[in-house]
């Protein structure tokens, strides 16, 4: 077990911050003279949360998360365009570190009566699957999501440019991201995760080196949305040609993690059923560098496919379930070049999520609880979480970040023994 | 009984009521009332600013803008709500497409994560944004869910019984609602449970005529089961601006138009 931190110390301040801050009152002064002053626009929060794993884990600290945050969001309306302004300040205890982070930095703006522009830093969704994701092939803060952080963290932000043409017929987004950064993923650092080198589980203990994915111009991504309502119904098809967002290839001799090739053909369609909300998505994976799964280092190409549907079922009360597959290609030469010794990933592996939310006390109380099963990894994960709205200003939450699975190796599974516990209270402005 | 056997009862009950008969028919006040209520105009805009007290006497806030446009006078509407306040949902946007033949489309924006999620909720007797109102409270019930009837005209008011067609979409049993007779808007709303106790109000508290329509510009619902009220004021109401279909799209979901962010 590793020795408490110099930097726990700084969530004590954080903390006083918190209870000095309800200086409503004052901020309330502030934001109104930003705004008579220079027409900005001010809000945030100031936060602190800390998480625990309910076990031990060899490889990595009691402690998941222990941080204050500071949050801004400054936006201005310049008649011609939108600008915004949104970043984290943030003291972190576990890996002790104090770093500031853009979320935002983007004008939007509309060159013709058709086309909206955004340029610069920006998080960037689409598609329909509810924390599934096949043609959403935006950057992921996967660790952010499993250390118990706000919701808002899983979307990690992108420098892009986004243009979308509306059409009587059809609407266009374009996005042109011209340095690929890639999802955060579990590197160990403060999750541990099956490494397949070492054939067991790392934590800080072996981190990979990844190969460089930074020239512009080479390293580009580029995403396609084509979508259209027909009276209720939503329908898309997207295109992608980029890399995977985690690294899924290696580079030996060098030991490298790589960011391999990808371009994604996908479609989806939404609609009112059954009293509900339906929705299919479905993608085709190309691991172009995967070379026909003959290259043992290099995910494969997959199909993917979800289904979706999600209805009211009591008073405040709202249920969905997905059911969701990922095919991988080029299966039997995956087989014959898998390395002896290491575990085969299914041919059709398949996941199903269940998500439940109850909203009660006039909706201040929020209950809700996600789940993922994969009967054929046998893992899943599953994530209850209380929010408890005291004031329009004052939020608590607590929750926990459930993995199981009957292997170590798994998606699910690996991160058994990262189960971890949080609690939290922000304060917004 | 065949119609024609009806004739001399009609004639009986048309002597009996005398003049009563003058007055408005019921669908014709309730159509009426339902118009001045939701639909004047072509289209609308109005900041609206709530105040929820809940049963232990503390407040919260909601600020918003909304803007409304009728594809047809008493039929299909299109909603786009602007959030202003609390801060944690500001810049957050909500669409709704009202139909009178299905379910409602309904659709939200969720800045921080860029994400448009489309609301499965399809029971309009919910809070909306944990307030006393009711969704219904803000875009109106359908008229043929109910059964209605006359109560009582006396000089100011028609009174209205609700009953609902199917009792078990809905938590009350009946509800009466108080009709102005000069300018057809229902001022007051009164609603029972199941046991036929009074258990919600709506009553209209201020009241002006923009444009020549006649506005609510403060109202509030009080809920005597649990405790707790609303109020509702709306101000910089105004019709007729020409609202564009397409403001009530996708697009502005993302990007809310001038009009909402005025």
């Amino acid at each position: 077990m590793m020795k408490p931190r110099r930097l726990n110390l700084l969530l004590l301040p954080g903390l006083l911050l918190l209870l000095a801050l309800p200086a409503q009152g004052a901020m309330d002064q502030l934001r109104e003279r930003l705004y008579a002053d220079y027409g900005l626009d001010l809000t945030g929060f100031v936060e602190t949360r800390a998480g625990l794993r309910t076990q031990n884990d060899d490889y990595a600290d009691d402690l998941t998360l222990a941080e204050a945050r500071l949050q801004l969001h400054l936006s201005k309306d310049l008649g011609w365009g939108i600008f915004k302004a949104k970043g984290d300040l943030l003291a972190d205890g576990v890996v002790d570190r104090v770093s500031g982070r853009l979320r935002d930095l983007n004008l939007l703006f509309f060159p013709a009566h058709n086309i909206d522009m955004k340029i610069g830093r920006q998080v960037l969704t689409w598609g329909t699957g509810d924390l599934l994701f096949i043609n959403d092939f935006f950057a992921k803060d996967w660790q952010a999501f499993f250390i118990g952080r706000d919701d808002e963290y899983l979307k990690a932000p992108s420098n892009a440019l986004k243009s979308s043409i509306f059409f009587e017929l059809i609407n266009i987004d374009l996005v042109y991201i011209p340095v690929f950064e890639g999802s955060a993923h579990i590197s160990g650092e403060r999750l541990s995760y099956w490494n397949g080198v070492l054939g067991r589980t790392a934590g800080n203990d072996f981190i990979f080196d990844l190969e460089e994915r930074n020239s512009a111009g080479q390293d580009s991504e580029y995403a396609v949305r084509l979508s259209r309502h027909i009276s209720s119904m939503e329908v898309a098809l997207y295109g992608y040609n980029g890399f995977w967002q985690t690294p899924e290839g290696m580079v030996v001799p060098a030991m490298q993690l790589r960011y391999p090739r990808l371009q994604i053909y996908g479609a989806s369609l939404r609609n009112p059923i059954w009293g509900g909300i339906g929705n299919i998505e479905t993608g085709y994976y190309h691991s172009s560098q995967a070379d026909h799964g003959r290259d043992p280092l290099t995910r494969n190409s997959e199909y993917r496919l979800l289904l979706g549907f999600e209805r009211e079922i009591g008073h405040n009360f709202t249920a969905a379930g997905q059911a969701y597959l990922e095919w991988l290609m080029d299966y039997e030469e995956y087989k014959e070049t898998l390395s002896p010794g290491t575990p085969a990933k299914d041919e059709y592996r398949q996941v199903v999520t269940l998500r439940l939310t109850k909203l009660l006390m006039n909706q201040n109380l929020i209950l809700s609880l996600f789940t993922y099963y994969s009967p054929t990894d046998k893992d899943g994960y599953i994530r209850p979480k209380v929010q408890y709205k005291l004031t329009d200003q004052w939020l608590l939450e607590g929750g926990g970040n459930i993995f199981f699975g009957a292997d170590n190796h798994t998606f699910f599974g690996q991160f058994q023994d990262n189960t971890n516990v949080y609690g939290g209270v922000r304060w917004s402005f | 009984m065949r119609p024609k056997n009806l004739f001399p009862l009609l004639l009986l009950s048309a002597l009996l009521a005398g003049p009563a008969l003058a007055a408005p028919d019921l669908d014709d006040i309730i159509s009426q009332a339902n118009n001045v209520a939701y639909y004047s105009g072509d289209d609308g805009r109005a900041d609206v600013a709530m105040t929820i007290l809940d049963n232990q006497s503390r407040t919260r806030e909601r600020l918003f803008t909304i803007l409304r446009k009728d594809i047809e006078e008493g039929g299909d509407q299109l909603y786009f709500v602007y959030f202003k306040r609390p801060s944690d949902v500001r810049k957050t946007t909500f669409l709704v497409h009202k139909y009178m033949d299905r379910d409602d489309d309904r659709w939200m924006y969720l800045p921080s994560l860029d994400l448009v999620k489309r609301i499965a909720a399809s029971d309009q007797r919910t809070s909306f944004m944990g307030s006393h109102f009711f969704h219904e409270d803000l875009s109106g019930r359908h008229l043929d869910a109910d059964h209605h009837a006359l109560l009582e005209e006396n000089d100011t008011f028609y009174v209205i019984k609700n009953i609902p067609k199917e009792p078990a979409d809905v938590e009350f049993a009946s509800y009466t609602v108080w009709i102005d007779k000069k300018n057809f808007l229902p001022m007051k709303a009164e609603y029972l449970d199941k046991s036929g106790a009074l258990y919600r109000t709506m009553e209209v508290l201020e009241v002006a005529t923009i444009a020549g329509y006649p506005t609510v510009l403060k109202s509030r619902i009080s809920d005597l089961e649990a405790g707790g009220s609303t109020v509702t004021r709306f101000s910089n109401v105004k019709y007729n601006l020409g609202l564009d279909d397409n403001l009530f799209s996708e697009r502005y979901l993302r990007r809310p138009p001038r009009e909402a962010r005025q």
